[in-house]
């Protein structure tokens, strides 16, 4: 929706080419194309305001070297101080006291239930933790069976004792869980206003009690300047230990991870990509810098795609595409493991320059995947390897060996074309931070 | 001619804007933390500034942006008001406060009759759709809704359509069973317009004036979820020939630039006939109310002031401008 920050520069930054140094003059437009960036992206905008002042004293003066621009030097020090404020140390969840005691925290609709199944799934598989979910937000109607219905599908057990007060609840699966041996204990909470000092006091009570060892807040990527209140409201109440970004498959920005740390300086720890169990990743901050600034996430890309596609493939591919030869072999392989993927428009948009090229309008049907593979595999290996010797007779076999048409054959050689050339582009490397 | 900011004193002083002083209350209230970031905000901005200058300008941007009103909204409201205040040469600052309200309505009204009662069926019964992207507060609105109508004496019947979140469906009939009112169900993970379809049946059949219909959560970045939307639309269509009669879009009040973009993919998908702004009492913000209107042009219908019930407002910018400024009015 929003102009790339990339393009936007190139405008401002037009004016700066040239000069031999930055100075307060040639740098003004430039400072306020990055101020409404991240404005944009809904970085609180006192933040904005002292964060593009440091930038803008660092860039000032700073010597141009000669194979530099000064617009690249001016972007490098944008990147560095995002990335510095992000935190570029990996914080890895608390996991050493036996048993953990965990508790999520936040607003209404922030995804806390979702994210809390996605969390005790991700103890259990790369932890190896016997993990409980403790069900305490006794106020929504039916969140209890929602808890219940996801740990039913990822086989984990839910302790709940109904309505019962959740500093008494809470206890209870602490001594439940020393009992039946399980070792990390993740409490849901009840969104609640940071302002509800009444329900603030039930976390402040939940925690005096029993002393966690994590408190996450869970935070909508999507919220707006109001996050400064949320943050800091939950922040004075309780030591927060990390963040929790939610809802990041959505097309959101999400300035508030730089909200966020510039607040509270504690680390944002995970992110909440997609509606499935499995929907959760560890927080990157090179990742999120590129997202803020509108500049593709191609590492999230990679990560995603190397967790389903095996090893070896991944290796190959990798190969062909440095090599640039790529054949429809691969073509259909990508195929196949975007269909495991889940969403691919969700992937397309972490592609940069996907935007420019007209790729994040490109649906794809699931069932696509099915005709796709039918016509690969009517190929013969020559023609696979070759695509260019499919002329028309050979459509029309394929086409009919592959139960589709001459034009769907034509129209997946095209898209095997465009792919071809962005593989070609990704193997240039101009996929990178433009710096 | 005599500007928006007169005419509600007018209004106001004549007792024209609020039904009760109940109403007034609660609009006072549900909107004090915005008013107490802004209104207040922009008080002090005048008791700092003797002049207005460029300084004063830049302080008021920051204000206007902090409150959620869009960068893109903000950025031209500027331009105009500058321009305003240089050619009616105005200096005061107190005066200018006036302006700024008048403008700020301006972006809302944009010359056009706004239409935010809800569009009725003539007979049989009306059908209202609500859509929205995760954890906005779908389901608590219609509960809400639901109990508007039912105590204005009507039958009310929910339809349970979003068969995928867990809980969802358990959600919903806790609601009808404290509410006392009829809820349609499906199986988990079954087809929401299957569901839909049963619901609208239900409706027609056993002669229900209303019919709300949930819908789960989604991103409006998938298309998937998003052409599923349209095969409920069409289901109900062809059981109902108008309907559904409104697609009320709810949007949660904290939600910042991305509130534009959830507007504009929801409008481009279906029908989108109005707005339902949630937690707008727990934001200090809410500003998104004049960036839709701006940016995408679309009426908000209801707004959420508190968790209770009676706290669903039907929207009145009137009475949401009282709310913001009522200090100085």
């Amino acid at each position: 929706m929003f102009e790339d920050l990339g393009d936007r520069l190139d405008k401002a930054m037009s004016k700066i080419k040239g000069y031999g140094s930055i100075t307060e003059d040639n740098i003004s437009d430039v400072v306020r194309e990055v101020r409404l960036a991240l404005l944009e992206a809904d970085v609180n905008y006192k933040v904005v305001k002292e964060f593009t002042n440091k930038v803008k004293e660092k860039a000032l003066g700073e010597e141009v070297k000669k194979s530099l621009k000064p617009d690249e030097v001016f972007l490098k020090i944008l990147k560095d101080e995002l990335l510095e404020l992000l935190g570029t140390e990996k914080v890895e969840i608390e996991t050493k006291y036996n048993p953990t005691l965990l508790m999520l925290v936040g607003l209404q609709g922030s995804g806390k239930t979702t994210t809390i199944g996605k969390l005790a799934n991700l103890l259990r598989k790369k932890y190896n933790k016997k993990p409980l979910i403790v069900a305490c937000d006794i106020y929504r109607p039916a969140a209890i069976e929602q808890l219940k219905t996801i740990g039913k599908s990822l086989g984990i057990e839910v302790f709940e004792e109904g309505k019962k007060n959740p500093v008494e609840i809470v206890n209870d699966a602490v001594d439940y869980a020393k009992e039946n041996g399980y070792n990390y204990l993740l409490v849901d909470t009840a969104g609640r206003l940071q302002i509800d000092e009444d329900l603030m006091q039930e976390l402040i009570n939940i925690n005096e009690s029993v002393k966690m060892h994590e408190i996450l807040l869970v935070l909508d990527s999507m919220i707006g300047q109001d996050a400064i209140n949320v943050i800091t409201g939950f922040n004075e109440k309780l030591p927060l230990t990390g963040v929790i970004l939610t809802k990041m498959d959505g097309d959101t920005r999400g300035g508030v991870a730089i909200s966020a740390r510039y607040l509270t300086n504690v680390p944002i720890k995970f992110v909440g990509t997609s509606e499935k169990l499995d929907g959760i990743e560890e927080f990157d901050s090179e990742r999120m810098v590129g997202r803020i600034l509108g500049m593709g996430d191609m590492m999230g890309l990679i990560e995603k795609a190397e967790s389903v596609m095996n090893e070896e493939d991944a290796e190959e591919s990798l190969k062909k595409m440095k090599k640039g030869k790529y054949d429809l072999e691969d073509f259909l392989k990508q195929f196949k493991t975007i269909k495991k993927l889940g969403s691919l428009e969700g992937l397309l948009k972490m592609i940069p320059g996907a935007k420019k090229m007209g790729l994040t309008n490109v649906q794809i049907d699931p069932k696509q995947v099915a005709r796709i593979e039918a016509i690969v595999l009517s190929m013969t290996p020559s023609e696979r390897k070759n695509p260019d010797i499919i002329k028309a007779s050979r459509k029309e076999r394929i086409a009919k060996g592959s139960g589709t048409s001459v034009q769907e054959v034509n129209k997946l050689l095209k898209q095997f074309e465009e792919s071809k050339k962005m593989m070609k582009m990704m193997s240039n490397g101009n996929f990178k931070m433009p710096m | 001619m005599m500007g928006f900011f007169s005419k509600l004193k007018e209004k106001i002083a004549s007792k024209k804007v609020f039904n009760d002083k109940k109403e007034e209350e609660k609009y006072s209230k549900g909107l004090e933390k915005t008013r107490k970031e802004f209104s207040d905000k922009l008080n002090s901005l005048n008791k700092k500034y003797k002049k207005v200058n460029q300084e004063y300008f830049e302080d008021l941007e920051e204000l206007l942006i902090m409150a959620d009103i869009g960068v893109g909204t903000v950025v031209k409201f500027m331009e105009k008001l500058i321009d305003r205040a240089r050619k009616e040469k105005i200096e005061n600052p107190e005066v200018l406060k006036e302006l700024i309200v008048d403008e700020l309505f301006i972006i809302y009204v944009n010359d056009e009759i706004l239409v935010n009662k809800i569009n009725y069926a003539e007979e049989g019964p009306t059908v209202i759709l609500f859509v929205g992207v995760n954890g906005v507060g779908k389901t608590t609105t219609i509960a809400k809704m639901a109990k508007k109508e039912k105590d204005l004496g009507k039958k009310v019947l929910l339809v349970a359509g979003d068969t995928f979140r867990a809980g969802a469906i358990e959600q919903l009939s806790e609601w009808g069973d404290r509410l006392g009112i009829d809820v349609v169900t499906g199986e988990e993970n079954s087809d929401p317009s299957s569901v839909v379809y049963k619901g609208v049946e239900k409706g027609k059949n056993e002669s229900y004036d209303i019919v709300l219909i949930d819908t789960a959560g989604r991103l409006q970045n998938k298309v998937n979820l998003m052409n599923e939307l349209e095969k409920m639309n069409r289901v109900i269509g062809n059981f109902i020939p108008n309907a559904p009669h409104e697609t009320l879009l709810v949007l949660d009040a904290s939600t910042g630039q991305n509130g534009i973009s959830q507007a504009k993919s929801f409008k481009e998908i279906t029908n989108i006939t109005g707005i339902v702004l949630t937690k707008l009492d727990g934001t200090a913000k809410g500003g998104i109310v004049l960036a839709i209107k701006e940016e995408v042009n679309l009426p908000v219908k209801y707004i959420g002031l508190g968790e209770k019930p009676e706290d669903l407002e039907v929207f009145d910018i009137e009475k949401y401008i009282y709310g913001l400024f009522k200090e100085m009015i």
